[in-house]
């Protein structure tokens, strides 16, 4: 049975990895990551784990190693952030079209310059396009427990696509929770052995990576995008199974206090349970607010958003990342407003750029934004965005 | 672990009239005529043989052999992007070991491959080489030199000798061409603790295949170095592609050799070397150098062919155990 204990979430994440029996794992060191690698290291050197840890010299390597082991058949993992994803960028877009279940774990961190090492989802948008298929943890027990299903996800014949866990660094990956962490046995039930569904194979010899001439290159992009798109009802599917055995229930997005909300927070990550005690306050109050939280970020669950708002007559929409796009929204902010887009009712939305690297989100913020959305829509303003708590 | 001369005791060599017929590499794929480049290729893998697996860098003889649906490749072959080509293989060589110990598959004798060009292996390929070198896997890295960019269209590197005219450093009123030195990728191996290093030429093709062979016997990392006539980016005639080959290694440009455990040994001893200007006669890329430009040529590679001879402990000038050509 699994044991419910004190542990670091960094460290905890490392535990899952360790109870996936992965075979290989290849990883360059960058705070706040580190706790991660440096507990793989350890299990692996005091024979806890029987893996082969690759300590590439940097984060390009990292990626590629990994793609060298999974394509050999290896269950691989990973782990980085913010510029070491970027330095990876490259291979992680070339991971994915290869259709190799390689997982990472990233301990969100922001972006440079300037160079911070503090967390914001600047890294987690930056691999948006990239093809990975990205799950957002909320506190320590979702950085395991989603650490875990990434495996099944991942290697599911269905899916074949790599998979990243984000967990907001220093806020999840440097705090001790109570987390309970299952057993082998468990898991075992849980994660079937990695079987590739086309490797290395020197009695089957097959060419990864050919060249796309233009006469296939439109056709390899399209296979490769419904791939991700046929992954939600296999996450679903994963997480379903989740609950059955272990009780905890997962969903592509979450509601709380949503029923009868004429105003909605939207969230990613860790600050969700801080606008959480910010809506309870708001409810006894007597205002109708709710949030909902996004946890599937790709495949982006239209279908659960749009049910998750349905009816809300605002939304106040926080980023915590930019994308310099030269108009008033952030990114998340932009892709809801084009899920709503062909929607004949949709709520009035407002921008909130809140908690750029580290910079504390308190409960009294998440009151100012629903009360800001709120103004700005009785007021008819143009929809636009608000920097949360910056100097001017 | 098996010093590299321990694990090279009582190497068979290669018999000329008994070659393996088998062909990893086969015929059909996409090369220019007469690439020197594929031909060492060929040699490479019909050395190695087919439990061989590939991890190719983005360059000319990935994108000539893998032209999806079509592929050349009769080995696992794996191509990621252009600098990495290294540490993917480190990965694969990684991941059948994790799997072999683990009892997922069967135990087998493999050889593991990372290749590329020298824009590949010593500008943008180099730290992920490095890396792959200095944490010692079993695998062996082969470094096609062609000296340019040949599959952007003959762009300098550093591994583009002194004088030589490129789309990049193009031979002009004030340029003489190519104005640095070429790098000394093997040196760089050496350097790295690496137990098997060796230079190759495909002209000798008997020492290429034996190297090749040898390459994969010794524990731990190799690298081979291997010269790579390119016809279309040097300006020589493709039926020329061998002679320059052999011309390299008559005018001590390219001297063979190899390193085993930090020991340089010299394959073919030049005693009677021809003229560097004989070599350049035949290449368009060379034809704007001058005599001034010639003899300092000439100078420093009979400085550096002596410094190798030192290294391998011969006598410069002199008669050497080594066979002559």
């Amino acid at each position: 049975m699994g044991k419910r204990i004190g542990i670091e979430v960094s460290l905890a994440v490392s535990e899952a990895a360790k109870l996936a029996n992965v075979d290989v794992i290849s990883a360059y060191p960058i705070t706040p990551q580190t706790h991660i690698v440096e507990h793989l290291s350890e299990l692996v050197a005091d024979g806890h784990l029987d893996a082969e840890f690759i300590p590439v010299e940097s984060e390009h390597s990292a990626m590629s190693a990994c793609i060298g082991a999974s394509a050999a058949g290896a269950r691989t993992f990973t782990s980085t952030c913010a510029q070491g994803l970027a330095l990876m960028l490259e291979i992680c877009y070339i991971a994915a079209a290869l259709r190799l279940p390689i997982v990472m774990a990233m301990a969100n961190r922001s972006l440079s310059g300037p160079i911070s090492i503090w967390n914001d989802h600047g890294d987690l948008m930056m691999a948006r396009d990239s093809g990975w298929i990205q799950l957002v943890a909320e506190n320590g027990q979702e950085a395991f427990d989603l650490t875990i299903q990434a495996f099944r996800i991942a290697e599911d014949h269905r899916v074949l696509l790599p998979v990243i866990v984000n967990l907001d660094g220093f806020t999840l990956s440097h705090v001790i929770e109570p987390i309970e962490i299952l057993s082998q046995e468990e898991v075992d039930k849980y994660l079937p052995p990695y079987k590739p569904k086309m490797w290395l194979d020197l009695k089957n010899p097959i060419t990864m990576g050919a060249v796309g001439i233009p006469e296939v290159y439109t056709e390899a992009k399209k296979a490769q995008d419904e791939a991700l798109k046929g992954a939600k009802p296999v996450v679903i599917e994963a997480w379903n199974e989740f609950a059955k055995l272990f009780g905890r229930k997962y969903q592509p997005v979450e509601t709380y206090k949503t029923e009868g909300a004429d105003t909605l927070l939207v969230t990613m990550g860790s600050t969700t349970e801080t606008a959480m005690t910010a809506v309870d306050a708001m409810r006894a109050a007597g205002r109708k607010v709710g949030i909902v939280r996004i946890r599937l970020y790709r495949p982006f669950p239209k279908e659960e958003f749009l049910a998750a708002v349905k009816g809300a007559k605002q939304l106040a929409v926080m980023d915590r990342a930019l994308a310099f796009s030269g108009m008033e929204t952030g990114p998340l902010a932009t892709e809801i407003k084009a899920v709503l887009y062909d929607q004949a009712q949709k709520p009035y939305v407002w921008n909130f750029i809140a908690g750029l690297a580290g910079r504390d989100i308190s409960v009294e913020n998440f009151t100012e934004m629903a009360d800001g959305v709120e103004a700005a829509a009785a007021d008819k303003l143009p929809q636009g965005a608000t920097w949360t708590n910056v100097r001017e | 672990m098996k010093s590299a001369a321990e694990a090279l005791k009582g190497f068979k060599k290669f018999n000329p009239k008994k070659l393996p017929v088998e062909e990893p590499l086969t015929p059909g794929h996409r090369a220019c005529q007469g690439c020197g480049e594929v031909l060492a290729l060929r040699q490479v893998m019909k050395a190695l043989g087919h439990d061989t697996i590939v991890a190719s860098a983005t360059g000319c003889m990935e994108i000539i052999t893998s032209s999806y649906p079509h592929s050349a490749w009769k080995v696992p072959w794996l191509h990621v992007a252009f600098e990495n080509a290294a540490a993917v293989a480190s990965g694969i060589e990684v991941g059948y070991k994790a799997l072999m110990r683990k009892g997922k598959i069967p135990e087998k004798k493999v050889t593991f491959v990372g290749m590329g060009g020298d824009g590949a292996t010593a500008d943008i390929g180099m730290q992920a080489l490095s890396g792959a070198l200095e944490r010692g896997h079993n695998f062996i890295y082969l470094c096609f030199d062609n000296e340019a960019y040949m599959n952007t269209g003959i762009q300098r590197s550093s591994s583009t000798p002194y004088g030589a005219s490129t789309t990049t450093s193009p031979a002009g009123k004030k340029s003489i061409g190519q104005s640095t030195w070429k790098k000394n990728m093997a040196a760089i191996a050496v350097a790295h603790g690496t137990p098997y290093v060796a230079t190759c030429n495909p002209y000798y093709y008997l020492d290429l295949m034996n190297k090749a062979k040898k390459a994969s016997l010794v524990e731990g990392p190799a690298y081979l170095h291997i010269y790579s006539p390119c016809p279309t980016g040097w300006r020589c005639n493709p039926e020329e592609a061998l002679t320059t080959a052999r011309l390299a290694v008559q005018t001590k440009i390219f001297p063979l050799y190899e390193v085993i455990d930090g020991k340089y040994v010299m394959s073919r001893k030049i005693s009677k070397p021809k003229p560097v200007s004989e070599y350049f006669a035949i290449q368009r890329r060379f034809r704007h150098l001058g005599e001034a430009d010639i003899a300092y040529i000439q100078k420093r590679i009979d400085e550096e062919y002596n410094h190798l001879l030192l290294l391998a402990g011969e006598t410069p000038g002199g008669e050497g155990e080594a066979k002559e050509e």
